[in-house]
């Protein structure tokens, strides 16, 4: 198994070529030259007028901000600069404004409590979204941090997936506490809040099965995770973290409201920005439920997990940078 | 955040109220909010435009039927557009290639390409009686070769035995190798998840495509991908020439408008649809069905065909008999719940109702509880069978004996009787008026309520105590009147 594992994480290491930073930017350069471009496109100096407004409030909608959110943003570039002469420039600058105060109170890492031994982190999100290698991530984090973490293979439902977190901890050196297939999660995660307890870890990062946020007994399922760990700790999970696929459209919307109001969810990662024409719905999440966003996942690798900042993500957004 | 395109339209054509064609200004009202239904469907953008402009041309001057309102005429309109953009015909998955036949799975990180591979596989297997290797030529992503193995073993299909630190070209021609060697009908392919820009891995999957040439390549995306689906769709056509969609967790409540964005970009046909986490949640693409999903007009067609599925037919007219006699006893009752909850209880009926996304708002707001219906069923269970034929017999200490023993109050199982009185007194009413011939069931009844393209009959009768005139459905709150089939009103 160990030398599979050296395999895989040896072929993984060889694809990585450029930096996290690289691409990330690599990843918004192509949102932000498709958005930047189009807006260009639009305005070399030309006055503000009803069918110029329509035609950014495409492109907004085209970098998934939806319907509500690009209509607003539009808007108060109106109401500022309507039959103005305005340039390119000026109304990128306007919009990344914009979205920079919608973002900037939800840029908040995923902090953990020194006092609690351990910090129960629950990660949960609809099916595919990354949550297991998100926490992957998270436990490279933490252990650079000198954390003593420990890993819950809560999805006990798809095949093979406490194999993959299994090799995500000996990639981190984290304990993994996995129980039989098929085990029941609520129980799993007791115990391995137990053994966090005993082994006195700073953190217990629980995974959970995916799940689509309308089907109820899955959601049920995840209720009970709650309360079974909360019999040993009356506050845990201290965070529940739902992981959002940046290529999710509005979808998005449903997924955060639920999951929020069936297991109080405390903050966001997004996955996948590494893609092309993303990030929007950052934006109208912020706005219209105003979680925190921990982070976000730019690649496959352990270090591909940055933190959220709002100001370079709505520059970028928007071509400035 | 979206409560279905018509009633939005009704809306917009509240104020107009009048009959004759339709003319360019009216048209042009609905389809801007045809236009927000659309981007909130997540149908990308430059296909919305393309789709408006056509609904458009159709839409002006059409005649209003006398039947119709203005609003459900435009609706139609847009309805129809939809369903001829997603593909009328359905096609299916080709294996009309010598054998074996190699299918390619491609797609994003976590679109399910290794869980449709199984679904598919498995299909291919049963239904088809093919014999069918999978590979695995995801190198990348930890323990994803065992989870495909995995996937073989709980589905009885093979797959190719892993050789460490084998690179994915390689893996792929020793499948093609095993399968034309022993003998396998279908070689199915499941690549690694990639993004669409990442070069390196779009040379590989390229590279794998040139190796064992596919007869099928089949794209997997997620229901719920926004507007980057077009740039996904392109990107995969053009380097791997994609020759066919499937769309994953359509089980969810995304309203799906990738798929219009896909085909519109592509030309691909969508094949295939997962609808759940079994393996065997995997249904031929349905366009009518996307279409009023995407327009928020919910999925009767599938109700209907859920219907047909779960419902026992013998049972059914078993039942119709029964009732038709009017002597339906709790037995009935208990084998009703039994099927309701066959078709994925409450919840799972109401999504697929059209105009009940206010309703459902409110349900999950009024938090019923779907063990209502286990509850109910265990309540009848707990009686004896001299009971269940006669209520009559059920004094308050029977009553008590029947709540300790089914763990519930006497309180629910008063309410409980009170149900099936209800429920017995409309069927009995049915009866006389003859409504149960052949096997109309009281879900055709529904149809009262506002819903188009309900097929007349055609359903089990065992749904019978669904649409009756006052009769509850077991866990139902009050909802609002009205638009609804009047078997939902009453607790």
């Amino acid at each position: 198994m160990s030398d599979e594992i050296e395999q895989t994480g040896a072929a993984q290491d060889d694809a990585r070529k450029p930096g996290w930073l690289a691409r990330l930017r690599q990843g918004l350069a192509r949102t932000s030259a498709k958005l930047g471009g189009g807006i260009i496109g639009l305005f070399t100096k030309r006055k503000l007028d009803d069918a110029t407004l329509e035609e950014l409030e495409d492109l907004l909608i085209q970098a998934d901000l939806g319907v509500k959110t690009a209509a607003k943003l539009t808007a108060n570039l109106a109401r500022e600069r309507f039959d103005k002469e305005v340039t390119s420039e000026e109304v990128r600058q306007a919009f990344a404004d914009d979205i920079a105060e919608i973002l900037t109170p939800v840029a908040l890492p995923l902090a953990i409590d020194p006092a609690l031994k351990p910090h129960v982190v629950l990660v949960v999100g609809v099916n595919g979204t990354g949550k297991t290698t998100t926490i992957g991530k998270l436990a490279k984090q933490f252990r650079d941090q000198k954390k003593k973490v420990v890993l819950a293979a809560g999805d006990t439902f798809r095949a093979a997936a406490v194999e993959q977190l299994k090799i995500w901890g000996e990639r981190t050196g984290c304990p993994v506490i996995a129980g039989p297939e098929n085990c029941d999660a609520a129980s799993l995660a007791f115990d391995a809040l137990k053994q966090a307890k005993a082994d006195g870890a700073d953190v217990l990062l629980i995974d959970t099965a995916g799940r689509l946020h309308n089907k109820a007994a899955l959601m049920d399922e995840l209720k009970k995770v709650i309360r079974v760990i909360a019999k040993m700790d009356p506050a845990a999970p201290h965070s529940t973290v739902l992981v959002l696929d940046a290529t999710t459209g509005q979808n998005a919307h449903a997924q955060v409201e639920t999951f929020r109001s069936m297991v109080n969810v405390t903050g966001l990662v997004m996955t996948k920005l590494d893609g092309t024409a993303r990030g929007g719905v950052v934006v109208a999440l912020a706005d219209a439920f105003g979680l925190p966003v921990h982070a976000v996942g730019v690649g496959e690798g352990a270090d591909d997990l940055r933190p959220f900042d709002a100001n370079a993500f709505a520059r970028n957004l928007m071509g400035l940078e | 955040m979206f409560d279905g395109l018509t009633g939005k339209l009704g809306d917009v054509f509240e104020r107009l109220k009048r009959r004759g064609a339709l003319s360019e200004s009216d048209v042009q009202a609905a389809m801007r909010e045809v236009r927000v239904a659309l981007l909130e469907a997540d149908v990308a953008l430059p296909v919305v435009k393309d789709f408006i402009a056509q609904a458009t041309e159709r839409a002006i001057g059409k005649e209003v039927l006398r039947s119709v309102t203005p609003g459900q005429m435009v609706v139609k309109i847009v309805h129809d557009t939809l369903v001829e953009m997603l593909g009328s015909e359905p096609e299916p998955v080709d294996l009309n290639a010598p054998a074996p036949v190699p299918i390619l799975m491609v797609g994003l990180q976590g679109s399910g390409k290794t869980t449709t591979t199984g679904k598919l596989a498995r299909r291919l297997t049963q239904r088809d009686k093919k014999k069918v290797l999978m590979a695995s030529l995801d190198v990348y992503r930890p323990a994803a070769q065992e989870q495909l193995r995995i996937l073989g073993e709980q589905t009885g299909v093979a797959t190719l035995p892993v050789v460490k630190g084998e690179q994915p070209v390689s893996i792929a021609k020793r499948a093609m190798t095993v399968g034309r060697l022993q003998g396998y009908d279908v070689v199915m392919l499941d690549t690694a998840g990639r993004l669409h820009i990442d070069e390196a891995l779009m040379a590989e999957v390229a590279a794998i495509r040139e190796t064992v040439d596919p007869h099928e390549v089949l794209l997997v995306v997620d229901a719920m991908t926004g507007q980057d689906a077009v740039n996904v769709a392109r990107t995969f056509k053009e380097r791997v020439g994609v020759t066919g969609i499937v769309m994953t967790r359509v089980d969810g409540d995304a309203r799906g408008g990738a798929a219009l964005s896909m085909r519109g970009v592509t030309g691909c046909p969508i094949k295939l649809m997962g609808v759940g986490e079994k393996m065997d949640a995997l249904e031929d693409f349905h366009p009518q069905r996307i279409a009023g999903r995407i327009l928020g007009m919910g999925d009767v067609v599938s109700l209907v065909e859920k219907a047909a599925e779960t419902i026992d037919k013998d049972e059914a007219e078993k039942l119709a008999r029964k009732m038709s006699k009017g002597d339906f006893d709790l037995d009935d009752m208990a084998s009703q719940l039994r099927q309701l909850r066959k078709m994925g209880g409450m919840g799972g009926l109401m999504g697929l109702l059209p105009g009940i996304g206010k309703m459902q708002k409110q349900m999950a707001g009024a938090n019923i509880d779907e063990k209502m219906l286990v509850r109910q069923e265990a309540i009848i269970t707990s009686m004896t069978k001299k009971e269940r034929k006669d209520i009559k017999l059920l004094n308050a200490s029977r009553r008590k004996r029947i709540a300790a023993g089914s763990g519930t109050s006497v309180q629910d199982v008063n309410r409980l009787l009170k149900q099936y009185q209800d429920m017995s007194r409309v069927m009995k009413q049915m009866g006389k008026k003859g409504m149960l011939k052949g096997l109309m069931g009281g879900l055709g009844g529904m149809g009262g309520g506002g819903m188009p393209q309900m097929p007349p009959g055609g359903l089990g009768g065992g749904l019978g105590g669904l649409g009756g005139g006052g009769s509850g459905l077991p866990g139902l709150p009050k909802l609002p009147g009205g638009k609804l089939p009047p078997g939902f009103g009453r607790r």
